[in-house]
């Protein structure tokens, strides 16, 4: 019999080396010699540096170097743009990138303006602190209305106006929707989201071994290969002389894909100095230094009928790009694109503007810009069915769109420069499950009333989403069965703790028939395997998934081949199971795949022409289409009166990402997902003054939910495969994060209803107990002390 | 730093650092017994101290092969089991903080447990399957009492 490890939960390979506090990440990789890197960075939003004295910085003993954009020689130039807008019609693009130091004019507080290299980490930021930078401030702009303001400050000096980029999209007729419609919603919606924080900063470390040409880079980012191809191009190496690993990534959600000046820098200045050089970035750096994503303020319609079927939606949204916009225009269209959700909608016409401010540079960080989407058509079916006397959960359920509807292509293109278009799924089922697993009906009808009748404010929500995930372009990977029985796979997408190392070894576990335990993977590494693109998108499992799988298929068929000519039986007959090919039913046959391994790669005699050596075998698997997740997410939760805090009392998900590879990995990717979610709508929020200066850099202020501000969560499967994949799986990564600020403005509304002034809505988020109070209490004089910060989050 | 002086001089990698600023707990190690911070320490401060990484804590016999390696700690197995751990860059800080407190607290709700585990960040995982694990390790605790490391 051949087991099947797909679809167990099967505990992580690669947790022990975690364990036992022996996985190496990148700050781990000892350096004998190293040099170290600090960076001085610009502490206004927005000014003219009128002049750098790196002198007595330089003369400090222990400093080998202090460099400005004028030493940096071919690498002072604008970075590259990593992802070009998409073929859409009339589309209008500003690419601004930044430089790795910045040279004249700096636009963000925290913009590297000079570097220090030093001995240790102590000495050079002590010379840091001696490098005098003497910076011209200049009015800075944050607020996104503000901004295309005809007299704002201006981020680019030699664009005509602060718009970098404007996008429209439609299909079907709004204004015959909204002339046909019974009811028109009209909302502005504001949803702001935030850092990633990863537990680990991030870092770059490089050795240039001048005898053997090497360039060896450990680097925490999500997308080794592209990085390896860029140091290369600049440094004017062949790509075969520089090795990238990405090794233990200590989380990444996103930002860890873009590719930073640092990361060029680094390496640089390793061949410079004949010296191992690192960078290890501090958390108060990582609030400038790395990217994060922001807000986006939107205007938007709904038509609708009086039995609450959507006849169209229109939107116009302003989105905060930053002082750059490197990663092109992959956040907002992901709100564009993620908008229309789980719903039937006949016309749809959206147009977005993306706003330079002086501020960070926005990229995508898990959930990309859908959140904001999902929040905006979540917030106005909420208002429709309070306006249209429909239950929430009923005005849903009347337009979702039915199975019978797959494939669904919605006339838009995606991040993936592809027509959008959902594969498969079933979301009635999502919203009947999760509507029966929290009690929807129970609670509105007896639960509900006895609370409040109790003074209690306790309330009920329900929302869902679709998540586009598993884009193209391709991954690819090697299998090959060693002499020793064992298999090594690799692969080139990064991993920051999603599982790959077991996940993967259970796919290619399923077509050798070997224990997982003795598949050993390598992912993140140049040397190992050179061509892919990164881990985003939530696209590990099924692009780099599919193409483990794909390999492992070609090494079973190889398998086959030989050991029929070696057992002189059909490949029909014979079976792979416990490490072994053999005769179905007859183990005295067996031959261990090891054996065989080493009968495929003879020492001596003749092979036929055209025979590969080895069981091994590189597959690539490029998708044609990116595959569509879907979920509900239901809440009861509690708003005490007095410290307006929000305490969730029952949080239940029902997902479907089509096959799931490991049940355990996969919830817990739910449950990381749900609790940046929860920080994203109650507790975490960048808040910049009026100068642009960040107040909430550091984790006493940004606050991350801790174990007490995330409930148990209830989290349940439905599995519609992917018909675009052999495996049929879908992606998972970013689903738990993207619809908890809806689900959140959603739940604190009912929990307040009959408390609030009528027409009060919840039109942003985050919320926090502050905003909470001001909801309950809308003629307070009661401010705190972030107040007259929230620029655009009003 | 303390946490600088073992990762940087002494090799010891496996304490990490997150914030530098004492509130993610990743560098949390045992001084004494009880779990505090490195990145808030001097090493110089706990010159004559005992002080303990999750280096030690599967008692690890060095140089030997993972062959012949002690098992892990009742607490590193149920994190394991539990999937208590995503990118595990917080894992150490949690192992060590949670020691003590399963040391006082044999048998915790998941109201303590979630009270202790309040004191470290983790991005990763939610805290729903660190509170399980904990859980779980508590109940091998009690069930083989004893030192952790002659626990078998
Ligand atoms: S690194 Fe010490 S508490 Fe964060
Ligand atoms: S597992 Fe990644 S921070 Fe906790």
């Amino acid at each position: 019999m051949e087991t099947r490890w797909i679809g167990r939960s099967l505990p992580r390979l690669e947790d022990e080396r975690l364990l036992r506090g022996r996985a190496q990440f990148v700050d781990d990789v000892a350096l004998h010699g190293a040099l170290h890197v600090a960076f001085v960075r610009s502490p206004f939003a927005h000014g003219r540096i009128r002049s750098i004295d790196t002198s007595a910085a330089a003369r400090m003993p222990g400093v080998h170097a202090v460099l400005t954009a004028e030493d940096l020689g071919r690498l002072d130039a604008p970075g590259p743009v990593l992802v070009p807008p998409p073929p859409i019609d009339g589309i209008e693009f500003h690419a601004r990138t930044p430089a790795p130091l910045a040279r004249e004019v700096v636009r963000h507080v925290g913009e590297a303006v000079a570097l220090v290299v030093a001995d240790s980490r102590y000495l050079a930021e002590d010379a840091r602190d001696e490098v005098f930078v003497d910076i011209e401030p200049m009015p800075a702009v944050g607020d996104l209305e503000a901004a295309l303001a005809e007299d704002a400050p201006r981020v680019h000096q030699d664009l005509p106006s602060n718009l970098a980029a404007r996008t429209r999209q439609s299909r079907g007729d709004w204004e015959e929707a909204r002339r046909a419609a019974d009811l028109v919603i009209e909302r502005r919606l504001v949803y702001d989201h935030g850092a990633s924080a990863p537990m680990e900063n991030r870092g770059v470390a490089a050795v240039w071994d001048e005898r053997a040409e090497q360039l060896t880079v450990w680097d925490t980012t999500q997308a080794p290969i592209p990085v390896r191809g860029a140091i290369a191009a600049t440094l004017g190496l062949s790509e075969s002389q520089v090795r990238v690993i990405a090794p233990f990534i200590g989380g990444g959600f996103g930002p860890k894909i873009m590719f930073y000046g640092d990361e060029l820098l680094v390496p640089w200045l390793a061949m410079r100095l004949g010296r191992p050089v690192k960078w290890i970035e501090d958390r108060e750096e990582s609030f400038f230094s790395t990217t994060q994503e922001r807000s986006q303020i939107h205007h938007a319609e709904m038509a609708l009928r009086r039995d609450g079927r959507i006849l169209g939606v229109r939107d116009r949204f302003l989105h905060d790009t930053g002082a750059y916009d490197p990663y092109g225009l992959t956040v907002p269209i992901n709100s564009q694109c993620t908008l229309l959700g789980c719903y039937d909608v006949p016309a749809y016409d959206s147009e977005f503007t993306c706003v330079f401010t002086h501020r960070p540079i926005v990229t995508p960080y898990r959930g990309a810009g859908r959140q904001h989407g999902v929040f905006v058509i979540e917030r106005l079916l909420d208002h429709a069915a309070d306006e249209l006397g429909i239950d929430r959960v009923e005005i849903r359920r009347r337009n979702l769109l039915h199975p019978d509807r797959f494939p669904v292509r919605q006339g838009l293109i995606y991040q993936d420069f592809t027509e959008l278009t959902y594969d498969s799924g079933d979301y009635p089922a999502l919203l009947e499950r999760a509507a029966e697993e929290i009690g929807y009906e129970r609670f509105r009808a007896e639960e509900q009333p006895e609370l409040r009748a109790a003074g209690r404010l306790v309330g009920i929500a329900l929302v869902t989403y679709v998540e586009g995930t598993g884009i193209g372009p391709y991954e690819g990977a090697r299998v090959r069965v060693e002499a020793s029985g064992r298999v090594a796979v690799a692969t080139g997408v990064g991993t920051q703790g999603q599982g790959h190392f077991t996940s993967f070894a259970q796919v290619v576990a399923d077509q050798l028939g070997v224990h997982p335990g003795d598949v050993r993977l390598v992912t993140g590494d140049t040397q190992e395997f050179h061509w892919g693109t990164g881990t985003f998108a939530s696209r590990g499992a099924v692009v780099a998934g599919n193409a483990c799988h794909a390999a492992a298929l070609e090494v079973r068929r190889k398998i086959l081949r030989l050991a029929s000519q070696e057992l002189e039986a059909p490949e029909e007959d014979l079976e792979l199971t416990g490490g072994v090919v053999q005769v179905r039913g007859a183990p005295q046959s067996a031959i261990p795949l090891g054996e065989l391994a080493q009968r495929a790669n003879p020492l001596r005699g003749a092979v036929e022409p055209g025979t590969e050596p080895g069981l091994e075998a590189t597959s690539y698997f490029g998708p044609a289409t990116g595959t569509t997740a879907a979920g509900a997410h239901a809440m009861i939760a509690e708003v005490d009166p007095e410290t307006c805090k929000v305490t969730p009392l029952r949080y239940v998900v029902v997902h479907d990402c089509g096959t799931v590879l490991n049940p355990m990995i996969l919830e817990g990717q739910m449950h990381g997902g749900i609790a940046q979610g929860i920080g994203n709508a109650f507790f975490e929020e960048l808040v910049f003054d009026d100068q642009q200066q960040l107040q909430s850099g550091s984790f006493m202020d940004y606050l991350l939910p801790t174990a007490t501000d995330v409930p148990a969560i209830e989290s349940h499967h439905l599995e519609t495969p992917s018909p675009l994949n052999p495996l049929g799986v879908k992606g998972a990564g970013e689903a738990g994060a993207i619809p908890v600020g809806a689900l959140y403005a959603a739940v604190v509304e009912d929990a307040l209803s009959g408390r609030l002034e009528p027409g009060t809505r919840i039109d942003s988020i985050p919320l926090s107990p502050e905003r909470v109070y001001r909801l309950l209490h809308p003629d307070s004089e009661h401010t705190a002390e972030n107040e007259g910060h929230e620029g655009d989050a009003r | 730093m303390l946490s600088d002086f073992l990762r940087h001089e002494l090799g010891l990698t496996g304490t990490h650092v997150g914030c530098e600023h004492g509130v993610c707990g990743a560098c949390t190690l045992l001084l004494d017994g009880d779990a505090v911070r490195s990145c808030l320490l001097f090493a110089v401060q706990c010159s004559g101290c005992d002080v303990r990484t999750v280096e030690s804590l599967a008692g690890q016999r060095a140089g030997e092969g993972a062959a012949t390696e002690d098992p892990l700690h009742p607490l590193q197995e149920a994190f394991r089991e539990e999937h208590a751990l995503q990118c595990g860059f917080c894992t150490p800080g949690f192992l060590m903080s949670l020691v003590p407190f399963l040391e006082r607290h044999p048998d915790p709700s998941d109201e303590e447990i979630r009270e202790a585990l309040s004191g470290n960040l983790c991005r990763c995982t939610g805290y729903q399957n660190l509170v399980a694990a904990v859980r779980s390790a508590a109940r091998r605790l009690r069930a083989e009492p004893g030192e952790p490391d002659a626990a078998s």
